[in-house]
């Protein structure tokens, strides 16, 4: 690393390095944030759930949606409809889609994330979690 | 300097800013007590650790007690040195101080000079209540030749140390050891006879207590006085007959010569003697030796060095030794006079008397501790047996049931008794170096000095320098007294001499020899080591003869026994050498 | 660049990796990189998180999962459900104290919900030893704003900002800072005092391990400020991971132009020394501090002069604390008045408090001023340990004052304490139950500090070893009432008196308990009891009418102080006994009682 000999450098180099804890900024602002959840059991990953999760974490950074936080889940019992993704914006309750490929992704960041109507596919959910 | 108001007890003292409440109480004629606080004026010794607490005043406005030998005064300061609260607070501190203190005060080398003692008088302690059964901190103790430690009788004040490392420079004592063991001492706890320590006792001379103090050797001398086989002489220092009289109640600067000698003699001693005389032979010896360095060096001899550096002050020679041992060849070989007069005793006088040597006895009355050194160095072997500070003959003549206010004037024994003026200078700062001058004077030109009084090497100064003319040769001469002085002036010799100086004079006491370790202890008055001092060139200016190589007694000396100055009999008996100390 | 999706932090503090979180940050990077994960999931070792009660902890991101006591053996199985799988493994997830159940999501864990982490905000975050992470974090952009601005009114936003020094004596930092600004000098110097001594405070360890590069971004500001182009981290050589993160985080500095010669181009060079200190109390006294570093003896002096104008080589110095340090980049970052609207009116921001002694969460905590006692004792620390009754919390370590269940509703500051007969101190903050004597904490304090005294001046170093002596008394049962009277007056004075903070605040432990649990004082010299039956001196047995006689007790009695018939209560000889509780251990009717 040369010196930085400036306070556009030092500037310059937050930007580039901010990414790295990212993820962690999100963590510690998770209800300010909406937090699309794959499904990473062995029924979601045999479905292809990794590409999805992927798909969405290069979505967000490519759209420069910040105030989108990926993460995984264990299986939520919905096998028969792998990949599943949770979505849930701050305040509101979460929604399941379900058979997310990645066209279904797209429609569920443009219309549910980031235009607010609600795309179809949704999964009923019919539990409460235990550590709400 | 800006001046503020302050108002202690009701008073307006109208002080510099920057003084503290301590001397703008004294400026109102307030008398805050004080215990480690210590300013010898004039030297660089101010022992301002504000430990001890004794001090403390209240101040207005401010939470705590505040420490009046170190809390600055500000203007519109309101200060109250008496009330309930501080006397109750001091009464405290002090009962603490007590109660981690020896109780044996009888049995004290102090007693009658402990300014702790004094303390508890003037707060009329009557019980200690706390810590009663407390424990005591105790240590080792620590016997020397010259100095004993008795840590259990510490009270942290610091002053030892103080003069240690800041007048003397030679860092021997520091404070180790925390909380309640916490006590003054020499790294890893050593004995400070195997430190870098150079015996100088100046930290005896401040030590408030009974925790330093000089190794007492009265009970030998009066053993030795008992002995009939034996003949006991005795050789005084010029600086003890300035001070002596201190000791029994006379003011300061009082020349008592007469009476000390009448007191030896009362006392049992076959002669009474006095260093000076052994002083004018120094001067015969070290006047010589600068002259015949000066020519040396004048006809090119490259192994010759300058300058020359006195010789007769014993914890001066520790301290080169210790500091500079890779330049031995600087100071003069020459003995210091205690030891010049003890070879002559046992030689000289002793054949002349036709007295056995080892049935004679030197003992020497000396204003300083390291001569107790000195005299047990190897390289001198028996010529000094016993030395008393001017403090023990003080108590040696109480001993022996002498009322000394009314003695009659008595004289030095011939032939080590006679003197001229130049020896009795030997005992302050800047004496040497003019005794010397007297002599190398005449010596050098061939001419009579008429004005003997080289006033420019006189005074009180830490460092004076002054050049003088020896005919064609023009002398730079260097006065320093304070081993930080001499540091100094070393450092710059090392550095080059870039001043030139051809002779310097060192004394390790502040004030020289009348500011001894051994002379009564004078407990922070700096006007006394002057007072002492004037008392000096009093005598000086009364004496018939005031030039070392006028003393009839030194002169039969050389006549009939060294024949001349530098001779090989000189050096073998009145020169010595030195050796390179590696200490911690 | 990998594109993570999942970051594993794995708290990296010193009672962490003892107990061996070191070996789960391999263990765990070597399970990723064994399912072909390596670019997914990056596993990070942080600062220290605070809830050490539970330590090792791991932290999964971003759902804010929290392991607690995680076992390198449980690696494999985080790893195998929670990474691949995406279960959460249940039996490490934190317990809820009362409802025992496991809490996935450490926002809804009461020990962190009611903290606010201004000066440990990036511990437990960030790995301390990647420079860029601080970077990432808004890092150094404090004193690159700093840079823009001139040193009067960098001092005037510390001022505005209401910041007191957090080691203890609560001055504010910004006036401190003046002081040092306006005594002109050719060298001044700013020294971070890291010489945390309190027992059972960790704060600034854990700040130096956590988040090493706040340090040196604020020494920075603060020689920008006063004008020094030196400065000088005092810390104790007993910390050594702080320093080697410290160590770490002054190089990378320097490497990326942020601290030496002309600092991100401008006309400000500032750089940084490590001194260490051997772990003396008394060196954490600025004056003490400044003597070390020089290599003498550490001691205080009197103050006047004041580091500020005298300081380190007679130089102006100034000199902060750790967590002090610590508030100054977020000052900057978000502003004075953001800062200033923490707090209370005198008391603003947070402040780091060590929660330690009989609370069931031991740990680091950080809190807004003017929380409750009440709030961090039972809300945060989850109350006191085994349902015992809460009896007193010492805060302000060796120097401070107890506190007790009237003062649990007093909002923490500066001056609530002080006025409260304790104080802030450094943060530590111990807490006691009905099983704590309350002469016998006195005591342990003036052990302590009689031991750390360092025995400059006469009240403290012969003052606090007479009152240790009498506590002694008391507790061993030899006291007499005027033993108390004795105590109380040597305390005063000691507090009138003594040189330097550390004597003068020695006395505090015995005046507050003796204030508050006088009672319990004149039980030991009176009635010769120990209400919290503690001071095996002052303790009996006594065999009760629930003695069936069985003769178990006379039998290991050692001294043959029990008497009795077989099938008959049997009796103590209370001049034999020794107390050695033999007898109860042994009794299996409890029938002998100590009271």
């Amino acid at each position: 690393m040369p010196k930085m000999m400036s306070l556009e450098e030092l500037q310059a180099l937050r930007e580039k390095v901010k990414a790295s804890i990212d993820l962690r900024e999100k963590g510690d602002q998770a209800e300010k944030m909406v937090i699309v959840r794959v499904a990473m059991a062995t029924c979601g990953i045999a479905a292809g759930a990794r590409e999805i999760m992927s798909y969405f974490l290069d979505e967000a950074q490519h759209r420069n949606l910040t105030n989108i936080m990926v993460t995984q889940s264990g299986c939520m019992g919905y096998c028969y409809a792998e990949p599943t993704v949770e979505v849930t914006k701050p305040g509101e309750e979460p929604i399941v889609y379900g058979y997310v490929t990645k066209e279904r992704a797209q429609e569920i960041i443009e219309k549910y994330i980031l235009g607010g109507e609600l795309v179809e596919g949704i999964i009923p959910v019919s539990h409460q979690s235990l550590d709400e | 300097m800006a001046q503020v108001n302050v108002t202690i007890d009701g008073k307006v003292a109208h002080v510099e800013q920057g003084s503290t409440i301590l001397q703008a109480a004294q400026s109102v004629d307030i008398k805050i007590p004080t215990l480690c606080y210590l300013n010898l004026h004039d030297t660089n010794m101010e022992n301002k650790t504000a430990s001890c607490r004794i001090c403390v005043v209240e101040v207005e406005g401010r939470k705590n007690l505040a420490p009046a030998c170190a809390t600055p005064v500000m203007e519109g300061m309101v200060v109250k040195t008496n009330t309930l609260r501080v006397i109750n607070a001091r009464k405290k501190v002090l009962e603490l101080m007590l109660s981690d203190h020896p109780k044996d005060c009888m049995a004290c080398t102090k007693l009658g000079d402990c300014e702790l003692l004094q303390m508890a008088e003037r707060f009329g302690i009557r019980e200690l209540e706390v810590g009663k059964d407390g424990a005591q901190s105790t240590y080792k103790k620590d016997i020397g030749v010259a100095i004993q430690r008795d840590m259990d009788k510490c009270i942290m004040c610091r002053r030892c140390e103080t003069m240690c490392r800041q007048v003397q420079s030679v860092q021997a004592l520091s404070g180790i050891n925390r909380g309640f063991d916490a006590v003054v001492a020499p790294a890893f706890e050593v004995p400070l006879m195997e430190t870098k320590c150079v015996q100088c006792g100046q930290c005896v001379a401040v030590c408030p207590t009974g925790a330093l103090t000089e190794k007492e050797y009265t009970d030998e001398v009066v053993k030795a006085l008992m002995n009939p086989h034996q003949t006991v002489i005795v050789q005084v220092a010029p600086a003890v007959r300035a001070a002596l009289g201190e000791a029994f109640g006379m003011p300061a600067g009082m020349l008592v010569t007469g009476k000390m000698v009448a007191a030896l003699k009362q006392i049992g001693f076959d002669y009474v003697f006095d260093t000076d005389f052994a002083a004018d032979v120094t001067i015969m010896e070290e006047g010589h030796e600068l002259l015949e360095r000066l020519n040396k060096v004048a006809h090119g001899e490259k192994d010759v060095k300058l300058p020359i550096l006195t010789s007769c002050c014993p914890a001066w020679v520790n301290f080169y030794e210790t500091e500079y041992g890779e330049i031995l060849d600087l100071p003069s070989t020459a003995r210091s006079p205690q030891q010049m007069f003890g070879t002559i005793a046992k030689s000289y006088f002793a054949q002349k008397m036709n007295i056995e040597k080892k049935e004679l006895v030197v003992v020497s009355v000396m204003p300083c501790i390291a001569k107790k050194y000195e005299a047990a160095r190897e390289e001198f072997g028996e010529d000094v047996d016993l030395v008393l500070t001017t403090r023990e003959l003080a108590r040696l003549i109480k001993q022996c049931n002498i009322d000394f206010e009314k003695l009659e004037e008595a004289d030095f024994d011939a032939p080590l008794g006679e003197s001229t003026g130049a020896g009795v200078i030997f005992g302050t700062t800047g004496g040497v170096m003019e005794a010397a001058l007297r002599t190398a004077y005449e010596k050098a030109t061939g001419k009579i000095l008429e004005n003997v009084d080289f006033e420019a090497v006189r005074g009180f100064e830490g460092l004076r320098t002054a050049t003088i003319s020896l005919g064609e040769t023009q002398l730079n001469v260097a006065v320093v007294h304070g081993l930080s002085h001499a540091r100094k002036i070393m450092e710059e010799i090392k550095a080059g001499n870039p001043r030139n100086f051809h002779a310097i004079e060192v004394m390790a006491c502040p004030g020289g020899c009348i500011g001894g370790a051994g002379q009564p202890y004078h407990h922070g008055d700096v006007s006394i080591l002057k007072k002492r001092q004037a008392a000096l060139y009093t005598e000086d200016q009364g004496k018939v003869l005031r030039k070392s190589h006028e003393n009839p007694f030194v002169q039969e000396v050389y006549n009939q026994y060294f024949k001349e100055p530098l001779s090989q009999k000189a050096h073998e008996l009145l020169h010595t050498h030195y050796h390179k100390k590696e200490r911690l | 660049m990998s594109k993570y999706m999942m970051h594993i932090l794995v708290c990296g503090g010193t009672g962490c990796l003892s107990s061996q979180s070191g070996e789960i940050v391999e263990g765990l990077k070597k399970a990723i990189e064994d399912i072909g994960m390596q670019n997914q999931v990056q596993v990070v070792k942080t600062g220290c998180f605070g809830f050490c009660e539970k330590g090792p902890i791991v932290k999964i991101l971003p759902d804010n999962t929290f392991y607690v006591q995680v076992k390198p053996e449980d690696v494999e199985e985080i790893v195998s459900e929670h990474i691949v799988k995406g279960r959460k493994v249940e039996r490490l997830l934190y317990e809820n104290p009362e409802s025992k159940t496991p809490i996935s999501d450490s926002k809804h864990m009461n020990f962190y919900k009611k903290q606010m982490r201004v000066a440990l905000r990036n511990c437990g975050f960030i790995n301390p030893e990647n420079i860029e992470e601080y970077i990432a974090r808004d890092g150094y952009g404090a004193l690159a704003k700093v840079l823009t601005l001139s040193q009067m009114e960098v001092i005037e936003e510390v001022k505005k900002s209401g910041l007191r020094g957090r080691g203890g004596g609560g001055f504010p930092t910004g006036l401190k800072w003046e002081f040092a600004y306006k005594n002109v000098a050719d060298q001044k110097y700013v020294v971070c005092n890291a010489d945390e001594g309190d027992p059972g405070a960790f704060m600034d360890r854990s700040i130096l391990e956590g988040d090493p590069h706040s340090i040196v971004e604020a020494m920075a500001i603060c020689g920008y400020a006063i004008g020094a182009t030196k400065g000088l981290v005092y810390i104790r050589a007993e910390y050594p991971l702080a320093v080697k993160r410290l160590e770490c985080a002054i190089a990378a500095a320097r490497e990326y132009g942020l601290l030496g010669e002309h600092i991100l181009g401008t006309a400000f060079s500032f750089d940084i020394e490590i001194r260490f200190g051997a772990g003396a109390f008394v060196c954490g006294e600025e004056t003490a501090l400044i003597h070390s570093m020089e290599g003498k003896r550490g001691e205080p002096t009197t103050k006047p002069p004041f580091p500020a104008a005298s300081g380190y080589w007679a130089k102006p110095t100034n000199v902060n604390n750790v967590e002090t340090f610590a508030n100054i980049p977020v000052i900057f970052l978000k502003g004075a008045e953001w800062f200033s609207k923490i707090g209370t009116e005198k008391s603003k921001g947070t402040k780091v408090f060590a929660l330690a002694g009989k609370i069931n969460n031991v740990g680091l905590i950080e809190v807004p001023m003017g929380t409750t006692l009440r709030e961090v004792i039972y809300d945060i620390g989850g109350g006191i340990k085994g349902g015992k009754q809460f009896k007193a919390v010492q805060t302000g370590g060796p120097s401070g004052g107890c506190l007790t269940e009237k003062d649990l509703d007093t909002p923490i500051d500066f001056d609530n304490l002080l006025a409260k007969g304790s104080m802030m101190g450094s943060g530590g903050m111990i807490v006691m139950d009905e099983d704590d004597c309350m002469p016998a904490v006195a005591k342990f304090y003036l052990e302590f500090t009689a031991e750390e005294s360092c025995g400059k001046c006469t009240p403290c170093r012969v003052g606090t070893k007479r009152l240790l002596e009498i506590l002694e008394k008391i507790v061993s049962g030899r006291g007499t009432p005027k033993d108390l009277d004795t105590l109380k007056e040597l305390s005063e004075v000691i507090k009138d008196t003594a040189l330097c903070g550390l004597g003068q605040t020695a006395s505090n432990p015995v005046l507050s308990t003796l204030k508050v649990f006088e009672e319990e004082y004149i039980a030991h010299v009176r009635d010769h009891k120990c209400p919290a039956k503690q001071c095996s001196a002052l303790l009996q047995y006594r065999i009760t009418e629930k003695c069936v006689g069985c003769t178990a007790c006379s039998r290991v009695c050692p001294v043959g102080a029990i008497s009795g018939t077989v099938k008959k209560q049997h009796t103590i000889d209370i001049s034999k006994c020794i107390k050695c509780g033999a007898c109860e251990s042994k009794c299996r009717f409890n029938a002998i009682v100590k009271e």
